[in-house]
């Protein structure tokens, strides 16, 4: 039976305000208080002893001021490409379905910091900032997101199929959860390679309740295969709120189930997962295995540019917008920290709009695939 | 030349594809010291290692999805789903995401993977090991479909869908693993797309696959004795198709029976017969026959279960009919 939206939203609004007190080092899940005599609770226990005490180092270092604003660029690259993409949906230059990602920039920007451009991501349908992050080019991913023969798949995949490899960026998915099998494989090409590298595999919190969750985790878990799970729990798939479709409270703790480590986030401080993502890389390459990270954040918009949100609490909505804006929050603490001047922000929002709006003239610009082309493609076979 | 199993011979394919290529690997359910539900990787893991030989829970979307990441990273995976009836539970991965894949990236993303299965009744598995679904995976654009029916036909078939670049649903049969034939001790491929005349005749074409061809044989070796002088072409792969050769093929017998042990219903067979309606209708002389397997689940019981498909007897009862 489902429960009374507005109080559990603000039961986990609390929980989220409670838990920023927290910061990286003591958020892996609480199993200390849990009374159990169980073998292999304990060997659960001491393995995630043992990768906190390894990862020491990583506590202690300190992101440089140009690691900084890397991180603040990226979030404000794709804010601001995102704003476009809903301008352009709603004029129907951009048609079909767009699913933005404002509001969780710093998931996308933080998680691709702490890995190598030779690292393989695994993205979802809500993928733009996961593309931008891993360093794709604007020109091409608009171009795409227009139809045109220029674009990352030549017009033929649209916002939900982007892929590169050259980004190692292994696609976008119009299927939710499709792509967590899919990082198995690429785990296993990076264990048998041999070269240290990971693939880092973001999903939904409705992915996490469909079945190949647990097939995935499962099988990455056994062969320690070096994937980074990141789970995006922006607290709603479509309208079904996390409150009413998982179980547990906390997602990372379904880690427990595959005796690896479960870490939560907040979603909306990059360095935060930063920080988690590559204390997780580092375990990967060590040929520890896979690590499950779920960065709380928040879908600022609908769905979709079309879809008005009206299933949520306007004040949940509100506080996250207000109080949970990387944009705004990490412009801020960089100008506190003085690592930037307002000046230098300004500049940077002017270089970053002018690359959008000349992604949009690149694609308007552009020539539309072949029709010719693609009727001798498809009479193959 | 020397004869080897049907099983041997996929068992052969594997291990030279293996030795000539690093990139080839294995993954599956059972296959690692079982050596497979049939027995094909039969003593691999000790050759190749479990890095090569990857034996996995039941896990089938994981397993395709596994060979799709790896195959999009460079490596040749031939991820194997035990019984073709399983493939159900991986059909995303299947359907919309290796078939997909390299279209949907505009050709960024390739994906080298053979699914190795088997399917088919007679073996009193019953209804949920027995079917015969090829014509799900003849329907999806993006997928290659091979249903190779000999030991010689199945390594040629097989080497080659390792090496393409695309996805190969490798489609076996369980009832043909034991059977012996000539397979040459030299290296051979067989290219997709090129059928087989496994008898030569003038009077009717039988178009047949995987076991079926077997039943066409019977039914052709029995209608000689009456004077009828049967053709049975043998397609090896569905998707690609060898048009050519069947229309050809018609032009000769002007007559064809089309035979598939699965349902009509829906059936590659009815799209065969639909296409050379469609193509060689001057030639005919007669309609298409289909003969095929009964809408049903596959029963339990021997008697209903060899009912449910066809069998020599009807292929003759049918080529009559036209003749």
């Amino acid at each position: 039976m489902p429960g009374n939206k507005k109080t559990i939203n603000s039961k986990i609004l609390n929980d989220i305000q409670n838990k920023n007190d927290n910061n990286i080092t003591n958020n892996n899940i609480k199993l200390n208080g849990s009374k159990t005599s169980d073998k292999k609770e304990i060997n659960y226990l001491s393995s995630m002893t043992e990768v906190i005490d390894k990862d020491k180092k990583y506590k202690e270092k300190k992101l440089t001021g140009e690691q900084k604003i890397n991180l603040l660029r990226t979030i404000i690259k794709i804010r601001r490409f995102e704003e476009k993409t809903i301008q352009l949906y709603q004029i129907a230059k951009i048609w079909g379905y767009l699913h933005p990602y404002v509001g969780e920039e710093a998931v996308a920007a933080g998680a691709c910091a702490a890995i190598d451009r030779h690292d393989y991501i695994v993205s979802t349908h809500r993928g733009h900032g996961h593309s931008i992050a891993k360093g794709a080019d604007l020109n091409r991913m608009m171009a795409e997101l227009f139809g045109k023969a220029t674009g990352y798949c030549k017009g033929r995949g649209g916002s939900m199929h982007i892929a590169d490899t050259e980004l190692g960026m292994l696609g976008a998915n119009g299927i939710v959860g499709g792509g967590l099998p899919i990082s198995v494989g690429a785990g296993f090409s990076c264990k048998m390679e041999g070269k240290g590298r990971v693939t880092l595999c973001f999903f939904s919190d409705g992915a996490t309740n469909n079945g190949v969750f647990h097939e995935s985790l499962n099988m990455a878990a056994i062969f320690k295969l070096p994937v980074i799970y990141v789970c995006e729990n922006n607290m709603y798939a479509i309208s079904m709120s996390v409150c009413e479709s998982v179980a547990c409270k906390d997602i990372a703790k379904r880690a427990v189930s595959y005796d690896i480590p479960g870490v939560i986030v907040d979603g909306s401080d990059p360095e935060e997962v930063y920080f988690a993502v590559l204390k997780a890389v580092l375990r990967a390459r060590e040929g520890l295995g896979p690590s499950l990270i779920e960065a709380k954040t928040y879908r600022f918009g609908g769905h979709h540019p079309n879809d008005p949100a009206e299933y949520r609490d306007k004040k949940e909505a509100e506080y996250y917008k207000t109080e949970k804006d990387p944009v705004k929050n990490y412009k801020a603490r960089l100008i506190d920290e003085k690592v930037v001047t307002i000046q230098a922000i300004e500049d940077m929002e002017k270089q970053i709009m002018q690359e959008v709006e000349n992604s949009v003239k690149f694609a308007e610009e552009s020539p539309e695939p072949s029709l010719e082309k693609f009727l001798e493609e498809v009479s193959g076979i | 030349m020397r004869e080897i199993e049907y099983r041997e011979a996929i068992r052969e394919a594997v291990i030279e594809e293996m030795n000539r290529d690093p990139k080839v690997f294995l993954i599956g359910e059972d296959i690692g010291k079982y050596g497979g539900a049939f027995r094909a990787y039969k003593g691999l893991l000790d050759m190749f290692g479990p890095e090569r030989v990857i034996n996995t829970p039941i896990s089938e979307s994981a397993i395709i999805g596994a060979g799709i990441g790896a195959a999009v990273t460079g490596y040749r995976p031939i991820a194997e789903i035990m019984f073709i009836d399983f493939t159900t539970l991986a059909m995303d991965q299947i359907v919309n995401q290796a078939a997909k894949i390299r279209y949907m990236t505009g050709d960024n993303l390739r994906c080298p993977l053979v699914i190795r299965t088997q399917g088919g009744a007679g073996r009193g598995v019953a209804a949920q090991h027995s079917q015969s679904l090829e014509a799900w995976f003849y329907h999806i654009p993006g997928l290659k479909v091979a249903m190779p029916s000999t030991p010689y036909d199945v390594k040629g078939l097989l080497k080659t869908a390792i090496r393409d670049d695309n996805v190969v649903m490798f489609i076996e049969h369980k009832m043909i693993y034991l059977l012996k034939g000539p397979v040459p001790e030299e290296e051979y491929t067989i290219p997709f797309g090129v059928a087989d005349i496994k008898r030569e005749g003038s009077d009717v074409t039988i178009f047949a696959y995987s076991n079926m061809i077997y039943k066409a044989l019977e039914a052709a070796g029995q209608l000689e004795k009456e004077g009828i002088n049967v053709e049975v072409f043998d397609p090896r792969t569905l998707v690609p198709l060898d048009e050519e050769a069947l229309i050809n093929s018609v032009k000769k017998t002007n007559h064809l029976v089309v035979v598939s042990e699965a349902c009509e219903r829906g059936s590659v067979a009815s799209d065969i017969a639909v296409k050379i309606t469609a193509k060689a209708f001057d030639y005919l002389d007669a309609p298409v026959k289909i003969v095929a397997g009964l809408n049903t689940p596959i029963p339990y019981n021997s008697t209903l279960e060899q009912a449910s498909i066809p069998h020599a007897k009807d292929i003759v009862k049918a080529v009559k009919e036209i003749i």
